[in-house]
């Protein structure tokens, strides 16, 4: 028996059960926690497609940065968990049914009939020498190029954005200015004073 | 791709936005706020010299650059340059209200620079990559100017509403996309075009992505039921904020429609037909009678907006060459009415007061027998009266509608639009028989006074001779 489907397999157990567990769980700091581990997952998956770039950049973009930086923000916010759940019971008739709809066209759309191996072949292997960054490299600067700067242009639209959103001057805050700092004088911080010597009484 | 100046050429007004954008930011930087004016300037300097480059560039051909993502045609010529025209409007109207309430800075100006890219990119879109990246690059400039008065709580929760709803349409977008990705192979909209469906038994994947394609456009378009933002966010943010969202964006996201639904899914006509039959419906019927209920007339144009993209959405769904030209005709003669009819919010308004009441237009006449006039024009041509441009505008959309055969839509469309003349009309009413409360004259810059009134007069001038725009229309699509 081969290997890889041992290997989707239980990869593809453990993404299910941790991106549901995502939405069910009641401690938003475990539900961030799951989120990694389904991202994990799904690196995994990726690689069995030998797509190796994209599985690594997910495990170090996804996982490694922009996931932990989530988990301060979850950390720091201190949400209130309680109210949020509040109608849980009481929404659950409405959803299970809405749930069991979508799951079924989802089948119906996206399963085996529409997307089965006889349907889309499963996709060739590659030689050891073969190299998924490369291709990758080889067409995002030619093929893509033109999406690509559109995709610098609306990073640099993000970062002018979040400055203008946050960088205010309050009135009230006090803050440094180096440059008065260096500028700053003896004459303007030490006062000589002659004072007539004291005696002792 | 072959890195040919000849593959960069169609893409020169793109790229000479973009350059100036960032040398507008460096610049901006280095100025103190009494120079702050040098900014507003070189954006609109920028946009002058995009219109000049388009016009030039033209050449009534269709050229696809850029490894099929990007493709210049007389159709996103014709939008661009109303796109340019009417931000300059836009920035032009705002420039006393932003300096009146401490808002004239660089970050304004350069964000609807970004903005009118992430339009032109749009317009200019090829693919489902670059659409969907340039509405991305359009709405996130266009959520930060919302925000931009800090202080404001009502704009701020505006740009929160705008900002949750905007990623979740995205998202719809973006899932119907990889839909279509998933069962074509590809990104490029002429070979989603050729792709052929029915051979491969795909259909039912297709329809599936192309009903979250529809979402998300209904979303962005503000078709109702996906239309919960308008109102809120037309609200909430600065009137000249409003008065930006609600004209050039428009125009942008008719190409948007255009290219995803005709270019691309073109052959999915009878699907996306019945969707858009459904929005359109609800949205005139919707948008009309809720705007009566209005006291605010930020809210009024809002669901008047509302009504209005249902109306072009009649054009599109004939899915002939004369309804798309009419629906085309229709959005751009909305982005000009609507830009005066906010233009005037914005004239009233003075620093600490917002004239955004509809009792605030009170014996206007009094106070300024001009600007009530132009507000006059401005509300018959909404409301579609004749002679005046929105006339024009109404008839070509429904005489499309009724050579395709669909007596009912244009039946509907009409009812309500009579439903919907008398919001405007109380307006005029307001304007012309009633005595002001507020006597405080009306200053405004010559600069404002001029293009406000060329505004107007333009509805009325071209009401009178709409040959010219409508034969302009007919020929970009051809």
């Amino acid at each position: 028996m081969a290997i890889e489907p041992v290997i989707f397999w239980v990869f593809s157990t453990i993404l299910v059960l941790s991106a549901g567990a995502v939405v069910t769980v009641r401690n938003p700091v475990h539900a961030v926690i799951f989120l990694v581990l389904a991202f994990f997952t799904s690196a995994a998956i990726w690689i069995l497609l030998e797509a190796e770039f994209l599985a690594l950049a997910l495990v170090l973009v996804y996982v490694g940065a922009v996931m932990v930086l989530f988990l301060f923000v979850v950390m720091m916010l201190d949400i209130n968990v309680a109210p949020l759940r509040e109608g849980f019971v009481r929404n659950l008739w409405v959803g299970i049914p809405v749930l069991a709809i979508v799951i079924y066209e989802l089948w119906v759309v996206v399963g085996e009939k529409q997307f089965g191996l006889d349907k889309v072949a499963a996709p060739a292997g590659h030689a050891a020498d073969y190299s998924n960054t490369k291709e990758l490299g080889g067409i995002l600067y030619t093929v893509y190029m033109y999406p690509f700067e559109l995709a610098a242009v609306i990073l640099l639209v993000a970062i002018v954005a979040a400055i203008a959103l946050t960088l205010r001057r309050r009135p009230q805050t006090r803050y440094q200015d180096p440059a008065q700092q260096v500028l700053v004088k003896r004459g303007d911080r030490v006062r000589l004073v002659k004072m007539a010597a004291e005696k002792k009484q | 791709m072959n890195f040919d100046i000849a593959e960069f050429m169609p893409a020169l007004p793109e790229i000479f936005v973009l350059t100036m954008a960032c040398i507008v930011l460096l610049v901006d930087v280095c100025l103190d706020q009494e120079r702050r004016v040098i900014t507003y300037v070189m954006t609109q300097a920028t946009l002058v010299g995009a219109a000049l480059l388009t016009v030039a560039l033209h050449t009534g051909g269709r050229t696809v650059v850029f490894s099929g993502t990007f493709v210049s045609d007389p159709m996103g010529d014709v939008l661009k340059v109303f796109i340019y025209l009417v931000s300059a409007m836009a920035l032009l109207y705002s420039r006393q209200y932003l300096i009146d309430r401490q808002l004239f800075k660089g970050e304004y100006f350069l964000l609807a620079l970004f903005a009118v890219l992430g339009m032109m990119v749009l317009v200019s879109a090829h693919s489902l990559l670059t659409i969907y990246l340039g509405l991305e690059l359009m709405s996130l400039s266009l959520y930060a100017m919302v925000a931009v008065d800090r202080d404001n709580e009502i704009a701020t929760e505006a740009a929160m509403k705008y900002f949750v709803l905007g990623a979740l349409a995205s998202g719809m977008l973006l899932y119907g996309m990889s839909m279509i990705y998933g069962v074509t192979a590809t990104l490029n909209l002429a070979e989603i075009a050729a792709y052929n469906a029915d051979i491969s038994g795909n259909e039912i994947v297709m329809v599936f992505g192309l009903a979250f394609v529809m979402v998300g456009l209904a979303f962005k378009l503000g078709a109702v039921p996906f239309h919960m933002w308008i109102p809120d966010v037309y609200h909430g943010a600065p009137t000249t904020v409003t008065l930006f969202i609600g004209t050039a964006p428009k125009i942008a996201a008719f190409a948007m429609l255009m290219r995803l639904l005709v270019e691309g899914l073109g052959g999915f006509y009878v699907q996306w037909h019945d969707m858009l039959v459904v929005l359109a419906v609800l949205s005139i019927v919707a948008g009309n009678v809720i705007a009566i209920a209005q006291t605010n007339i930020k809210r009024m144009l809002a669901y008047s907006t509302i009504a209005h993209v249902g109306f072009m959405l009649l054009g599109v769904l004939t899915g002939s060459e004369g309804g798309y030209a009419a629906a085309m005709f229709y959005i751009i003669v909305y982005a000009l009415m609507a830009a005066g009819a906010f233009g005037m919010v914005v004239l009233l308004s003075r620093a600490g007061y917002e004239a955004d009441r509809i009792e605030d237009f009170k014996g206007l006449n009094d106070r300024s027998p001009w600007y009530a006039f132009m507000m006059l024009i401005l509300m018959l041509a909404t409301a579609g009266v004749p002679p005046f441009l929105g006339f024009w505008a109404k008839l070509s959309v429904l005489q499309a509608v009724v050579e395709a055969g669909m007596l009912w839509l244009a039946v509907v469309a009409v009812l309500f639009s009579v439903v919907g003349a008398f919001y405007y009309l109380r307006i005029v009413k307001l304007m012309y028989f009633d005595k002001a409360d507020d006597h405080t004259p009306i200053t405004a810059g010559i600069d404002m006074r001029v293009t406000l009134s060329a505004n107007g007069l333009a509805i009325l001038g071209l009401g009178l001779f709409p040959g010219a725009l409508m034969a302009l229309c007919a020929s970009a699509l051809l």
